[in-house]
C-alpha cells in the first residue's frame, strides 16, 4: 500500500542541497544503530569531517555530509544493508577506491556510504582459462601483482591502480591505457555477483566464456555507476602475461605527425601494439617541474610526445617489428626524436604519462574534460579552446593528454596558482565544449562517466529522449525507491533534461 | 684510451624467479642487460664523451648464448663502438660457468685479441650470481690495479681517482697509472636511454664472434652447487582498523613497544 505520509526531510544544514526524490529521508540515530548491527565494521561519526576521506574526492571538487560509512565484510551484510535502506527509503552511495573524477562516489547530502573495501578476498584464479574471481574491494594493483605470479595480467591498467578497486572499475566501465589491446571491461567480464537495491543477491558469477542463455544481465551493471545494484564479486578474463614488452618515448612536431605515427604503428606493429598515449607541450611543461622528461628539444619540451608500448610473446619478433616501425616513422619525418626504454626504465616512462593528472591537479584549479572525438577533430578543439580563453587575464593553460589511439582526449584547463573556480572561465568552456563535441559526433564523457558532474547533460548532449526514457524505466524497475546514488548518473529530478 | 666493458645478460630484475629441478627456471623467462653492467656502459660512454679522456674506442664484451647479441646491441645503442661475443651455452648464473673462468676469458681477450686495453669497466656484480668476483679476479690475473664499487670516477693525470662506497663510508683510491680494472656501483651514474638514431646505428656496428672453447681456458665449475631453494614464504601482512589496534599489536604481539 502506498504510504501517504508526508515525506520526512530532515536536512539540518542551511546549505542549498540538490533536492532528492521526495521518497527518500535522512538517516537518524536509530538507522545508524541498525546499520552497525547489520555490518559491524561500519563507522558512525558525530561530525562528517571525521569521514573526510570517504566524504570527499581527490580532485577537491565534491564534498558530502555522510555520517556513516558501512563497511560490510560479506555479500550477506551488503544485502542486509540494502534491504534495510530500501525499506526505510534511505539513500546509499556505493564506494570502492574513491578515485573517480565525476563525484560518482561522493554523497550529495548525508546518504549512507557503502564501502566495498572489505570485500577484498581473491577467491580463485584459474590459470588454464585465465579467469580471476575476487571481491569488489580488491585494489587493482594487488590483483595485478597476484595475477602476474601466475603469468597473467589484468586487462585494465590506469594511473590510479594503487588505490582504485576492481568493483569501482567495473561499475564505471573504466578504460585506461590497454583498452585498445585488451578491450573494455564489457569485453572481459565473465561474471558478477550483484546485490539489488531490495537486498536480493543476484549471483551471475560464472567461469564460462561463452554462455548464450537469456539476457546477459551482468552487462547492465558494467558502467551503471552503482545505480542499479552493488557489485560484490567479479569474475574477469585475464590474458597471459606477455614475455616481451617494449616502451618507446617519441617526439613529434605536429598533431598531424602524431596521427601519422599512430597509423604507421597500427600498420607495422599490428597485433603487438598495446598502448599509444600522447602528451602535448603544455602538459609536459607542467610535468617537467617534478619529473625529468627524457626527450627534450634543447631546453624546451617537444610539441608532442608519444608513449608507444608493445606486448608480445616473442622478443625477437616484437623487436624486429618495432625497429621497422621506428625506422619508417623517423625516415618519413613523423618522429623527430625518440628513445627505447630498457626493461628497468620502462616503468619510469609510464610514470611520466601517469603523473599528468596528479601534477596538473597540484598546480591550480582544473576544469577537467574527458572527451571522445574522431581523430581528424581531436586537436582542433584544443586550438579553439585556447582562442576562446585568450581574453582572460592571468595565466590559463590548456593542457592535454590521453589515449589518442582510442580517440579519447583528456582536456584540462588550469589556472596555475589559483585554486578557486572562476565562473566566467567555466562559462566560456561550457557548454561550448559539449556542443562542439556533439556536433563532431563525439562523446562528452569518454571514460570518466557521468556521476554528479555530467548527469544533467545526458539527455541534452549524449543520448536521445527515447534512450533516456528506457534508462529511467530500467532504473525504476531495479530501484523503485531510488536509493542507490540518488541524483546521479541519470539527469536529476529538478533538471529539465 | 681504449675501454673494454663487460656486459652480462641476466634474468630481468623484475622477474619472480622460480626454482625447478635444475636450479632457477630460465626457460621463457625475461632476460635483460644486468643493471650494474648498464652503469658500466654509461661510465664508458661518458668517458668517451669527455674530450680530456681521449678515448679511442669502447668495446663491449659478453659471454653467453646467441641472445647475448641483443644485449650487445643495447650496449652499442648506448654508445659502445663495437662488440665481442664469446659464445657458450653454459649457464652463467653460477650453475655451470663461474667467475674464475669468466675472468680468465676476459684475460684471454685482453692478451690475445684486444691487445691495447687501458681500462676495463664491469658492473660490481651480476644480479643472478651476485658474486662480484670477475672484476677483482681479472685484475689479479692481469696484475693490474683495481678499484671496486666505484661511485665516482675522475681522470687524474695518467691514472684515475676513484671514490668507492663501503659500509663505513667513502674511500678514495688513486690509481697512479692505467691500465686498470674498475667495477661500478649503483650511484656512479644513471644510464641513458638508447635513442632511436643510435639504435639504428647499432644495427650496423660490428660484433666479433668467438666460441668459448677456442680459448685455452678451463670452463668447468670450480665450485659445486649442492642445492638451490627458495627462501621461506613471507607471511602476509594484516590491516588494522585504527591507531589503537596498531599500538596493541606492536605492544602485545610484536613486542616492539613497552
Amino acid at each position: 500500500m502506498l504510504s501517504r505520509c508526508k515525506p520526512r526531510t530532515l536536512f539540518k544544514s542551511a546549505h542549498a542541497y540538490r533536492a532528492f526524490s521526495s521518497l527518500l529521508r535522512s538517516p537518524i540515530t536509530k538507522d545508524y544503530a541498525e546499520l552497525v548491527r547489520r555490518a559491524p565494521a561500519s563507522i558512525v561519526v558525530d561530525d562528517s569531517k571525521d569521514l573526510e576521506k570517504y566524504n570527499s574526492d581527490w580532485t577537491g571538487q565534491y564534498k558530502g555530509n555522510s555520517r556513516i560509512v558501512c563497511r560490510p565484510q560479506s555479500t550477506e551484510e551488503v544485502a542486509s544493508i540494502l534491504e534495510y535502506c530500501s525499506r526505510e527509503k534511505i539513500g546509499i552511495v556505493p564506494q570502492a577506491g574513491n578515485t573517480g573524477v565525476v563525484g560518482g562516489s561522493i554523497p550529495i547530502n548525508d546518504e549512507v556510504i557503502l564501502s566495498v573495501e572489505r570485500l577484498n578476498e581473491i577467491h580463485s584464479f584459474d590459470d588454464i582459462n585465465g579467469i580471476i574471481q575476487c571481491g569488489a574491494g580488491c585494489v587493482l594493483q594487488t590483483l595485478q601483482a597476484k595475477v602476474a605470479n601466475w603469468n597473467h595480467l589484468v586487462p585494465i591498467d590506469l594511473g590510479s591502480k594503487g588505490t582504485c578497486m576492481i568493483g569501482g572499475n567495473v561499475a564505471t566501465n573504466a578504460g585506461g591505457q590497454y583498452y585498445y589491446r585488451f578491450g573494455s571491461i564489457h569485453a572481459n567480464i565473465i561474471g558478477l555477483e550483484v546485490v539489488l537495491p531490495n537486498g536480493t543477491i543476484l549471483d551471475l558469477m560464472s567461469t564460462n566464456r561463452k554462455d548464450n542463455t537469456g539476457y546477459d544481465l551482468k552487462h547492465l551493471f558494467v558502467g551503471a555507476e552503482g545505480t542499479l545494484g552493488v557489485i560484490t564479486k567479479v569474475a574477469l578474463n585475464c590474458p597471459r602475461l606477455p614475455s616481451a614488452r617494449n616502451v618507446a618515448f617519441l617526439a613529434c612536431n605536429s598533431f598531424e605527425s602524431v596521427c601519422q605515427t599512430l597509423s604507421l604503428a597500427k600498420e607495422k606493429l599490428g597485433e603487438v601494439l598495446a598502448a599509444f598515449e600522447f602528451m602535448d607541450k603544455q602538459v609536459l611543461d607542467q610535468v617537467a617541474s617534478e619529473k625529468t622528461i627524457p626527450l627534450t628539444d634543447g631546453k624546451k619540451n617537444h610539441n608532442f610526445c608519444i608513449l608507444v608500448e608493445t606486448l608480445g610473446s616473442d622478443r625477437e619478433h616484437d623487436m624486429e617489428k618495432l625497429e621497422s616501425f621506428l625506422e619508417q616513422a623517423t625516415d618519413a619525418g613523423h618522429v623527430v626524436d625518440g628513445i627505447l626504454a630498457q626493461d628497468t626504465r620502462q616503468v619510469s616512462i609510464w610514470e611520466i604519462r601517469e603523473s599528468c593528472n596528479p601534477i596538473i591537479k597540484s598546480k591550480g584549479y582544473n576544469y577537467k574534460y574527458d572527451i571522445s572525438l574522431p581523430l581528424s577533430e581531436y586537436y582542433s578543439i584544443v586550438e579553439e579552446m585556447r582562442e576562446r580563453l585568450l581574453p582572460f587575464k592571468g595565466d590559463i593553460v590548456v593542457a592535454n593528454w590521453g589515449h589518442v589511439i582510442d580517440g579519447n582526449l583528456h582536456l584540462n584547463v588550469i589556472t596555475p596558482g589559483k585554486f578557486e573556480v572562476d565562473i566566467q572561465i567555466k562559462n566560456s568552456i561550457e557548454p561550448f565544449i559539449f556542443e562542439y563535441v556533439v556536433a563532431k559526433g563525439g562523446s562528452i564523457s569518454a571514460e570518466h562517466g557521468l556521476g554528479q558532474c555530467k548527469n544533467n547533460y545526458l539527455g541534452k548532449y549524449a543520448k536521445s529522449k527515447a534512450a533516456v526514457a528506457v534508462m529511467r524505466s530500467l532504473k525504476d524497475s531495479f530501484d523503485p525507491n531510488g536509493i542507490l546514488n540518488p541524483q546521479k548518473f541519470l539527469p536529476s529530478s529538478n533538471s529539465k533534461n | 684510451m681504449k675501454i673494454l666493458v663487460g656486459v652480462k645478460r641476466v634474468v630481468d630484475y623484475a622477474v619472480k624467479v622460480r626454482v625447478g629441478a635444475n636450479g632457477v627456471e630460465l626457460k621463457n623467462v625475461k632476460m635483460s642487460l644486468n643493471p650494474f653492467c648498464e652503469i658500466a656502459v654509461e661510465a664508458a660512454v661518458r668517458l668517451k664523451e669527455n674530450k680530456a679522456a681521449s678515448v679511442s674506442e669502447v668495446v663491449a664484451l659478453s659471454i653467453g648464448p646467441k641472445q647475448c647479441q641483443e644485449t650487445l646491441r643495447t650496449a652499442m645503442a648506448m654508445g659502445c663502438d663495437r662488440a665481442i661475443h664469446i659464445h657458450t651455452d653454459l649457464r652463467g648464473d653460477y650453475m655451470e660457468l663461474q667467475s674464475d673462468s669468466v675472468a680468465k676469458l676476459f684475460q684471454k681477450v685482453i692478451e690475445e685479441k684486444e691487445k691495447d686495453v687501458d681500462l676495463v669497466l664491469v658492473g660490481k656484480q651480476a644480479i643472478d650470481s651476485d658474486c662480484g668476483q670477475v672484476g677483482p679476479m681479472l685484475a689479479g690475473y692481469l696484475n693490474w690495479p683495481q678499484a671496486t664499487f666505484a661511485a665516482k670516477i675522475d681522470l687524474d693525470g695518467d691514472g684515475l681517482m676513484v671514490e668507492r662506497e663501503t659500509d663505513q663510508g667513502t674511500e678514495t683510491i688513486k690509481i697512479a697509472k692505467l691500465p686498470a680494472v674498475v667495477s661500478c656501483d649503483l650511484r656512479l651514474n644513471e644510464p641513458r636511454y638508447a635513442t632511436l638514431p643510435n639504435i639504428m646505428k647499432a644495427k650496423k656496428k660490428k660484433i666479433d664472434q668467438f666460441q668459448a672453447d677456442e680459448f685455452d681456458v678451463d670452463l668447468t665449475a670450480k665450485n659445486k652447487v649442492l642445492e638451490v631453494f627458495e627462501p621461506p614464504a613471507r607471511k602476509e601482512g594484516i590491516t588494522v582498523d585504527n591507531v589503537n589496534q596498531l599500538i596493541d599489536k606492536l605492544k602485545n604481539e610484536a613486542g616492539l613497544l613497552q
